[in-house]
């Protein structure tokens, strides 16, 4: 216990280094730009700007994409009260009660509560962060090349029993982004490898940015311009300090529906495939649930915006537990920023925590003092975040490709990846129109490589028998576990004809 | 919609069976002492997307696809043309770099989009058009120090490397 203190005094230290507190302010405040325009969330701000933070030193990228991160989940909030319109996925229970609200002259008070009850959430989710994360990764230390196969197969294994998508759709999703990750050349003969077309630039692999930014930047303002064709209505808000004051005081009423909605969004953010879409939206059904009047739920209940507010925040610290500890990414924006800890040379995972001590308490540290900020950049900024929910999608969009292009460049200078990002992502939206959903890939991109080299250890270790996956304790627990999900399914349908039938 | 989901499923079947046959220019059976050989990986993941988009089209054949029946068009005209103006506007603006570079592909777009698309103001257009070139040199060639492409329009920042490099 006291070592951890010590560490994270350490942490601190590092966190709270001017470069690292303007990095934590300005990621914080793009993110909050970032989540608060329909259509971008978090993922995309982390995509996009990612092959911005070559010019910082690694712990300072992180803690700036970091940030980011924070900034976008209390940004998606805005929108979703002021145009009914969800920032970002992870906001949308935040419009049920947040709309209602911004009709009936209330937003200001919505936007005080969204902001305050994703601070909450952010730091009860940081603190159990920090209880949970040192633990874990000794653990994870002992692992071997059968436990981390076994652990990714877990993480696809939760898109397929969790998500709720197609199936056979989810799956080809995992499988390409895998195939995708193949490119290159083999790792162990050093063959050159799918190289389609004979391409020289097929050479030197796919990087996951170029898919990531193909199908967050270039494919979701093509989704954007489809989905937005319409209007929308900003609503007014009136904003003042004797008003703030009587909105802080007005929370005392949510403050149990804030604390439970952080423990569950901690946890079920944690969960690849779950995170903090259905993380918020379990916050919501359960502050209802708990709720004296559930009617008054979707009528514009205080508790409402708060609940789901304080999950997507604590599923977003949630997310970062496995990534950290395991090398295994809890969501899209952390599979990305997990792509980028290879970019600046460090090794993802358990090992990270013994020779990267800064790094992690930094990055740790600074998740509390992003969340200070976020909380009050987020009530002194309401307006600018108004004005800016009001630029034309027209300018938006060539900005956005702009800087999708200088970004796919940046990392490898070759145009090449250019080309084959704008491929991804114009394929990644026809595709995501028929209901393909794209996080399987761009996760399985990131983890293929590590993937293969696990499993082609792992099967060299057991002279080419799978059973190693299931002899072996911890690796055969985990292999059980993913089974269960992948069939997870297929029992409820079985449950479903099962209860159906005549008795 | 009825239609796209077969199409899409066949199409990408076809893009995994190239996958398969990509895969086995290397070997794709066990090797003694060496384990899989390079290709095993890649062959049965094209494998895995054979089967899964067979999956879909079967799911489809059976009505059981929630697109089966649905008369929705996959792209109506409106987002056809959204469409069309912003990927195409995009793979112009991609192609053109490799003749005039970054620095004046990307005020072309903004010139295209801004006033064109958006119908905004000449003044915001010219504003827009002029700095973000500038600040893009500034951020990647002088702060991070990573050359974009300027096609045939190198010679133009001679001077500008003389003054900044």
């Amino acid at each position: 216990m006291m070592e951890m203190a010590q560490l994270l005094a350490d942490g601190f230290a590092v966190a709270l280094q001017p470069l690292n507190v303007g990095l934590v302010v300005l990621g914080v405040v793009l993110g909050l730009f970032i989540g608060a325009m329909p259509g971008l969330g978090s993922v995309n701000g982390v995509a996009i700007l990612l092959p911005m933070t070559f010019l910082v030193p690694p712990t300072g990228a992180m803690i700036f994409l970091a940030a980011i991160y924070y900034g976008a989940m209390y940004g998606g909030a805005i929108s979703s009260i002021m145009l009914g319109i969800p920032g970002a996925s992870t906001a949308v229970a935040t419009t049920f009660d947040g709309r209602p609200l911004a009709m009936q002259g209330k937003a200001d008070q919505a936007l005080v509560a969204a902001a305050v009850a994703s601070f909450v959430g952010g730091t009860i989710s940081v603190v159990l962060f920090t209880g949970f994360a040192p633990p874990l990764a000794a653990v994870a230390l002992a692992f071997g090349s059968p436990e981390e196969f076994a652990l990714m197969m877990l993480a696809f294994a939760t898109f397929v029993g969790l998500s709720g998508d197609d199936i056979p759709k989810t799956l080809f999703s995992i499988f390409i982004g895998l195939a995708l990750s193949a490119v290159g050349l083999d790792i162990v003969s050093g063959e050159p490898r799918l190289i389609f077309f004979d391409i020289p630039g097929f050479f030197h692999g796919i990087n996951f940015l170029v898919l990531a930014i193909g199908i967050y930047g270039i494919g979701e303002i093509l989704w954007t311009l489809e989905t937005s064709k319409g209007d929308v209505q900003i609503s007014q808000a009136t904003v003042n300090v004797q008003r703030l004051i009587a909105s802080f005081r007005k929370l005392k009423d949510s403050i149990k529906e804030i604390v439970l909605g952080s423990f569950l969004g901690y946890f079920v953010g944690i969960l690849p495939a779950a995170g903090a879409t259905p993380g918020s939206l379990m916050a919501y059904g359960v502050a209802k649930t708990m709720s004296k009047n559930p009617e008054s739920f979707g009528k514009g209940n205080l508790s409402g915006v708060a609940a789901p507010e304080s999950a997507n925040n604590a599923a977003s610290t949630g997310s970062m537990l496995p990534m950290l500890t395991l090398g295994i990414p809890g969501s899209p924006t952390t599979a990305i920023l997990l792509g980028g800890m290879v970019i600046w040379g460090l090794e993802p995972g358990p090992m990270l925590f013994v020779e990267q001590k800064e790094f992690v308490w930094g990055l740790i540290a600074s998740l509390y003092v992003a969340n200070v900020f976020a909380l009050l950049v987020n009530v002194a900024f309401i307006p600018a975040f108004i004005w800016v929910l009001r630029m034309p999608f027209a300018i938006l969009a060539p900005m956005i490709f702009i800087l999708c292009v200088v970004g796919g460049y940046a990392p490898t200078q070759d145009m090449h990846d250019v080309w084959l990002m704008l491929l991804f992502g114009v394929v990644g939206y026809l595709l995501r129109k028929l209901d393909y959903p794209m996080a399987p890939a761009v996760l399985a991109i990131v983890l293929g490589p590590l993937a293969e080299a696990s499993m082609r250890q792992s099967l060299l270790i057991a002279h080419g028998s799978p059973a190693i996956f299931f002899t072996r304790p911890i690796a055969g627990s985990i292999m059980v576990v993913a089974i269960i999900l992948l069939l997870l399914p297929l029992l409820k349908r079985v449950h479903r004809a099962w209860k159906g039938a005549p008795a | 919609m009825n239609r796209a989901e077969p199409v899409m499923a066949v199409i990408m079947a076809l893009c995994s069976i190239g996958l398969m046959v990509k895969s086995a220019e290397l070997p794709v059976g066990w090797i003694p002492d060496e384990g899989p050989g390079g290709g095993a990986f890649p062959f049965w993941l094209g494998a895995g997307m054979l089967v899964c988009c067979i999956w879909t089209f079967v799911k489809w054949l059976r009505g059981r696809s929630p697109y089966s029946g649905s008369d929705k068009p996959y792209m109506d005209r409106q987002t056809l043309m959204l469409f069309v103006t912003a990927a195409g506007s995009l793979t112009v603006m991609i192609g053109l770099i490799h003749f005039i570079g970054v620095y004046f592909a990307v005020p072309a777009l903004l010139v295209f989009y801004v006033r064109f698309v958006g119908r905004h103001s000449w003044w915001l257009t010219a504003a827009l058009a002029a700095a973000t070139p500038v600040v893009t040199f500034f951020f990647f060639e002088i702060a991070l120090r990573i050359t974009l492409p300027k096609g045939h329009t190198e010679p133009m920042f001679y001077p500008l490397y003389d003054m900044f490099l």
